[in-house]
């Protein structure tokens, strides 16, 4: 018989119409001891204020640097089912597309061999399996092989790369994530598994300026589909949209960043001066039906974003402005770029800086010209903005002058 | 004459074991840059040590570890573990 634990401060988070971590983990608490020792320990720990977890340390699987995180609690005595509490990663398929089979799959070898409890998914996307003990590590590894899945990410190393929905679901994509996610899986296999980075390394991939998985906060590596040519107008659309009572001037063309829109009230049409619109998505977002990304398309690579961990929040600057990534060649040249920015970082960075914490302390002008790129005016801090390189020309004709 | 990935791997294990009697955890970035510091002339490059610490690790002689970072050790009884 599981002992029974008085959750009375847990029980709080049970109240509202909102989903509850509680309720799930008394759901599998029902099955699982490990789960229901959990209870225990978190109660314990709202009570006295302090956390139980020791985090990190040796456990994995052979072979693998990554995809496992040891925890254990530092009252085994109290919580003897959860004296090891491993937190599993596995990487998620390409825009989290599942069959009901696979997913009954991962259930089943996670209810056998560990606490049952899941995120799906966690913040860099994977599957996480959270709480198992060191000796399930090996069978679950094991099994989840035979099932057609990895160990994702975790540690110094490429974290499990991830992407939007894609032209899978998307009209809006302007390249095929699923495929640039999958093809960066399967390059960077031993990078994945074996960490050899000064600190983690995240590629993320939206197919559009709306950037669905946030990459332009989160990745070091973001690569956000854009589009060079016109945004394309179905001017019928826009009379529907007009008479079916949206204030297009007030809700479309004065939210527009750029201020490149005008509209003709009489005439019901829409005018866009695509030189400057800035490719925020806003008045696609407002019309779909009426406006759609150009056929030109592409994406922009960007560098050296990052959550607030070790330092402050960072967001991505640019780096390349347009690649085409359906050309094999351009294809590899970004391959390459990647490549010898990892090497000068994996020679410079400093243990557990992040890329764009690097380029912040050597500046992005010495950075670029370590990783052999040429500045251009489009690497900018903010759009339409400054260049935050300076430019030794400029520099040379203003001493002339002087 | 050319060092094999073998031996690249035996002398990192023994960069490996010389730093945890000082207590102190090698990077495979540290392990890497000292052997080509080392042995450049000797034809000893980025991936020929990238080899030499998957053999390393295949083969159960090192461990990855993470202690706010990724690091490589030889197995032993981990300090937190409840076994």
């Amino acid at each position: 018989m599981p002992k029974e634990y008085k959750t009375p401060m847990l029980d709080e988070l049970e109240k509202g119409p909102w989903p509850s971590f509680v309720k799930e983990i008394k759901l599998a608490a029902k099955n699982s001891p490990m789960s229901n020792d959990l209870l225990g320990l978190l109660e314990r720990s709202y009570n006295e204020r302090i956390g139980h977890w020791k985090h990190g340390g040796i456990v994995g699987v052979m072979g693998y640097g990554g995809g496992v995180i040891g925890r254990y609690v530092d009252v085994p005595e109290d919580f003897p089912n959860i004296s090891h509490f491993h937190t599993i990663r596995i990487n998620q398929p390409s825009g989290w597309f599942y069959t009901s089979d696979a997913l009954r799959t991962l259930c089943n070898i996670w209810e056998k061999r560990g606490s049952g409890l899941t995120n799906m998914h966690g913040s860099t996307g994977d599957i996480v399996f959270l709480g198992t003990k060191t000796d399930e590590l090996e069978p679950i590894f094991s099994e989840l092989t035979e099932a057609g899945f990895d160990l994702g990410g975790s540690g110094s190393d490429v974290r499990t790369p991830s992407c939007c929905v894609g032209p899978g679901r998307c009209e809006w994509a302007c390249y095929d994530t699923l495929k640039l996610c999958y093809d960066i899986t399967m390059r960077y296999q031993d990078e994945l598994h074996r960490p050899a980075f000064p600190y983690k390394w995240k590629f993320k991939m939206s197919g559009c300026p709306n950037d669905c998985v946030a990459s332009i906060a989160r990745a070091d590596i973001s690569i956000i589909g854009t589009w060079k040519d016109d945004i394309r107008v179905d001017a019928e659309e826009i009379k529907n949209y007009d008479k079916a009572g949206m204030d297009i001037f007030n809700d479309v063309v004065l939210n527009c960043p750029a201020k490149c829109m005008k509209y003709d009230a009489k005439a019901k049409a829409i005018e866009i001066n695509n030189d400057d619109c800035r490719h925020c998505m806003h008045c696609i977002n407002a019309m779909p039906k009426a406006l759609r990304p150009g056929t030109d398309t592409g994406a922009v690579v960007l560098i050296g974003s990052k959550a607030p961990i070790v330092e402050g929040a960072l967001l991505s600057s640019v780096l390349i402005p347009f690649i085409n990534l359906d050309d094999e060649d351009e294809r590899e040249d970004f391959f390459d770029l990647i490549e010898e920015i990892q090497d000068v970082w994996c020679e410079e960075g400093k243990a557990r800086e992040r890329v764009g914490e690097f380029i912040q302390r050597v500046g992005m002008g010495n950075f670029l010209e370590a990783i052999g790129v040429e500045p251009i005016p489009e690497m900018v801090a903010y759009p339409r903005d400054n260049p935050y390189v300076f430019y030794e020309d400029y520099y040379d004709d203003e001493e002339e002058d002087e | 004459m050319a060092l094999t990935v073998e031996q690249i791997a035996d002398e990192m294990y023994k960069q490996v074991e010389e730093a945890a009697q000082v207590k102190k955890k090698l990077k495979p970035g540290d392990l890497t840059k000292t052997m080509i510091k080392l042995h450049e002339d000797e034809g000893v490059d980025k991936k020929m040590c990238k080899a030499a610490i998957r053999e390393l690790v295949n083969n159960g002689r090192c461990v990855y570890t993470y202690f706010g970072g990724s690091f490589i050790e030889i197995p032993h009884k981990e300090g937190a573990s409840n076994d």
